[in-house]
């Protein structure tokens, strides 16, 4: 192997190699620079740190489990299957870990007010959510478009305390959500912290979310030593903007394990409709960092395609770019209609609802199960359970029999 | 030497102050567009900014949003405003500063939009989400030309960095009169001068003050501040509100002689 990869992205300045950086109107770079001051500074700090892991514990639900899908291992007759229950966390996905210890350093750095963008809505009510258990006002922008598709996550955000701002502008979908976002930050910026629901943004978001997700990758590890008595061979994780990848990955970095970072490939690769930034799109800089994105030739920024409303986005954190760059993580093209099968997999020989992104990855860890020995080990992280997608997923069904 | 250069060491020897006016190429379309261009530079207008129109502009109000969206409706790209700016360059001799997000630019390649901007008569470029750290690349692409690449300093904007963007400055120095997008109103003028007296004296060369200046009395209110003003939204909100038919190029040249007035009416600092 080469040289260590775990602590060694970003550099000073913020990249990842060539990706990540901070390409934001210098109005923010104040903001930037003294909230990584602030990250740096409550990292070292054992109280914050023991604070944030007694939340995670207590509040949050961790360790979530790590857990053998024996009867679906079993259905596929390859490698052997297992989960890091990330649905079963607080408010049913991963991205409670982030904004705990996002909401903590609001609170450090005295903000009252929280932000947040959303698209399918799960972010903004994990930020809905720690803005209620901090004592913070909280405003989540959400694409209208999402707002109507995503009725039940509305309510939620509301019955929390939130208020939920629709987005008309460009697409009035999850990049115009976090255009809106920036918007109201760069006005609001004195009293107002911005909680980024993925490890992408300007640095230091990237790496600051990583660090707040990496207790998934820390607890698998650890884990799967204990439970099963060795490291996988292969980790699969769904990437949209790639929390949960990245969160699960990163420990893993140094290690001889192989890893699989599952895009939206909507309709197909091949077609307009999707949203795989990686294996479908190409190098450039949108909402504050240097990474890949969909966009035509001249650099206008299309619109992201998938089934799957938390994958729907057309870039993706800096640190995948890299990690693809590097040929460390494959990153693959999972359709609509593949993440529905195994969506349904999952239910009927294992009993749990998982949610539509994470359907991506458990496709993507099934179609390499079948090439593999029974003697290999597949981590995937199920990164959220499926209730909110029950009425999407019915009418896809229902159209695509 | 750089027309903007000499734009403003012309209007310094004259005692007065720079007009800066922002339109975003290709709003509502390219002829309609280049006709507003030519007949504002021939109003009062002393530096042109020609917007280039981006999918996701996060810097920008509803009012720029919605030029951008217009523009990009009417074929407009990063290659098209450079056919503009060539155009205009054919009759005036303004100087013309290449404003733009950095996506349309990277995406386009730097050596060859550095080559194509100066052959098209460009004499600057303003990159709105590329603070001094991450314009390196562009910054190499433009040496040897006469192409200044922009700063802007915000009201967030510390002393110590506001010295570090002022000693790498290239024309003019923006200055953001306040925090927020462009287009929103509200202009605390005490608060602007304290801001601007302290970047004035940081920075040798020309600062210029934009961001919500609207009408004559923030011209006249602003401009004895620094070495000029730049208006945008309260130009592009014209062709947005217009009805169809109208005469665009001369409502503009209106608003731009009532900012002109505000401005010469300042007594001079």
């Amino acid at each position: 192997m080469n040289a260590p990869l775990i602590g060694n992205y970003p550099d000073a300045t913020g990249h990842f190699g060539p990706y990540g950086g901070r390409y934001v109107g210098e109005t923010l770079i104040a903001a930037l620079t003294d909230l990584e001051a602030a990250w740096r500074e409550a990292q070292d700090d054992p109280g914050f740190m023991s604070e944030f892991r007694a939340m995670l514990k207590h509040y949050a639900a961790r360790p979530t489990p790590l857990d053998f899908a024996a009867r679906l291992s079993d259905h596929i007759g390859g490698a052997r299957i297992y989960l890091k229950r990330e649905d079963c966390a607080h408010t049913g996905a991963h991205k409670i870990n982030n904004v705990v210890g996002q909401g903590l350093l609001a609170r450090r750095m005295g903000k009252r007010n929280v932000i947040a963008e959303t698209g399918a809505g799960q972010h903004g009510v994990a930020t809905a959510t720690i803005a209620a258990r901090l004592g913070m006002s909280c405003k989540v922008f959400m694409g209208a478009e999402d707002v109507r598709r995503q009725a039940p996550n509305v309510l939620r955000m509301r019955l929390l305390g939130a208020e939920v701002v629709p987005v008309t502008s460009g697409t009035s979908t999850l990049k115009d959500a976090m255009n809106e976002a920036l918007r109201y930050w760069v006005a609001e910026v004195e009293h107002t912290f911005y909680i980024i629901g993925t490890v992408s943004g300007p640095h230091p978001y990237p790496a600051m979310v990583r660090d707040l997700q990496r207790v998934i990758g820390d607890e698998a590890r650890r884990q799967m030593l204990e439970q099963v008595g060795r490291l996988p061979d292969l980790l699969v994780a769904c990437v949209g903007g790639g929390s949960n990848a990245m969160g699960l990955f990163y420990p893993f970095l140094d290690d001889p394990c192989a890893m699989l970072g599952a895009e939206a490939a909507g309709e197909g690769l091949d077609t307009p409709h999707h949203a795989a930034s990686i294996s479908g799109g190409s190098p450039g800089a949108l909402h504050g960092a240097m990474t890949y994105l969909l966009q035509n030739d001249e650099g206008q920024i299309h619109e992201a395609w998938s089934i799957s409303a938390g994958l729907d986005y057309p870039g993706v954190g800096p640190e995948h770019a890299l990690l693809h760059d590097l040929g460390r993580v494959q990153y693959q093209g999972v359709t609509d209609r593949e993440a529905v099968e195994a969506f349904q997999l999952l239910c009927r020989f294992e009993g749990i609802i998982p949610a539509l992104e994470s359907s991506h990855a458990l496709a993507a860890a099934i179609r390499e199960a079948g090439k593999r020995p029974k003697t290999d080990a597949i981590l995937v992280c199920l990164s959220g359970r499926g209730d909110k997608d029950l009425e999407h997923i019915t009418a896809y069904m229902k159209a695509n029999p | 030497m750089n027309r903007i250069d000499l734009t403003f060491a012309k209007l310094a020897a004259a005692n007065r102050k720079a007009l800066v006016a922002y339109l975003t190429a290709g709003d509502p379309d390219f002829d309609t567009s280049l006709a507003i261009l030519r007949t504002a530079c021939a109003s009062g207008v002393d530096v042109v900014e020609l917007g280039v129109p981006f999918s996701d502009p996060t810097c920008d109000g509803p009012v720029i949003q919605a030029a951008s969206e217009r523009a990009l409706r009417a074929g407009m790209s990063l290659s098209r405003s450079l056919r503009l700016a060539a155009a205009l360059r054919e009759t005036v001799e303004t100087p013309i500063v290449l404003f733009s997000y950095y996506n349309p630019l990277f995406k386009y390649g730097l050596a060859r939009i550095a080559e194509e901007a100066a052959s098209a008569g460009v004499d600057g470029m303003l990159v709105v989400d590329l603070p001094p750290e991450e314009a390196g690349p562009l910054a190499d692409a433009l040496a040897g030309r006469s192409i200044h690449l922009i700063r802007l300093a915000a009201p967030t904007t510390r002393p110590d960095r506001i010295r570090m963007l002022a000693d790498g400055a290239g024309g003019f120095l923006y200055l953001i009169s306040r925090t927020g997008v462009t287009g929103t109103g509200g202009l605390d003028y005490d608060e602007v001068a304290r801001h601007a007296a302290l970047v004035k004296s940081l920075c040798p060369h020309p600062v210029c003050i934009g961001f919500g200046i609207s009408h004559g009395n923030d011209a006249h209110a602003l401009a004895p501040l620094a070495d000029g003003i730049i208006v945008g939204s309260a130009l592009v909100r014209l062709i947005a509100d217009a009805p169809s038919g109208t005469d665009l190029p001369e409502r503009v040249a209106a608003k731009i002689r009532e900012l002109r007035d505000g401005m010469d009416a300042s007594p001079v600092s």
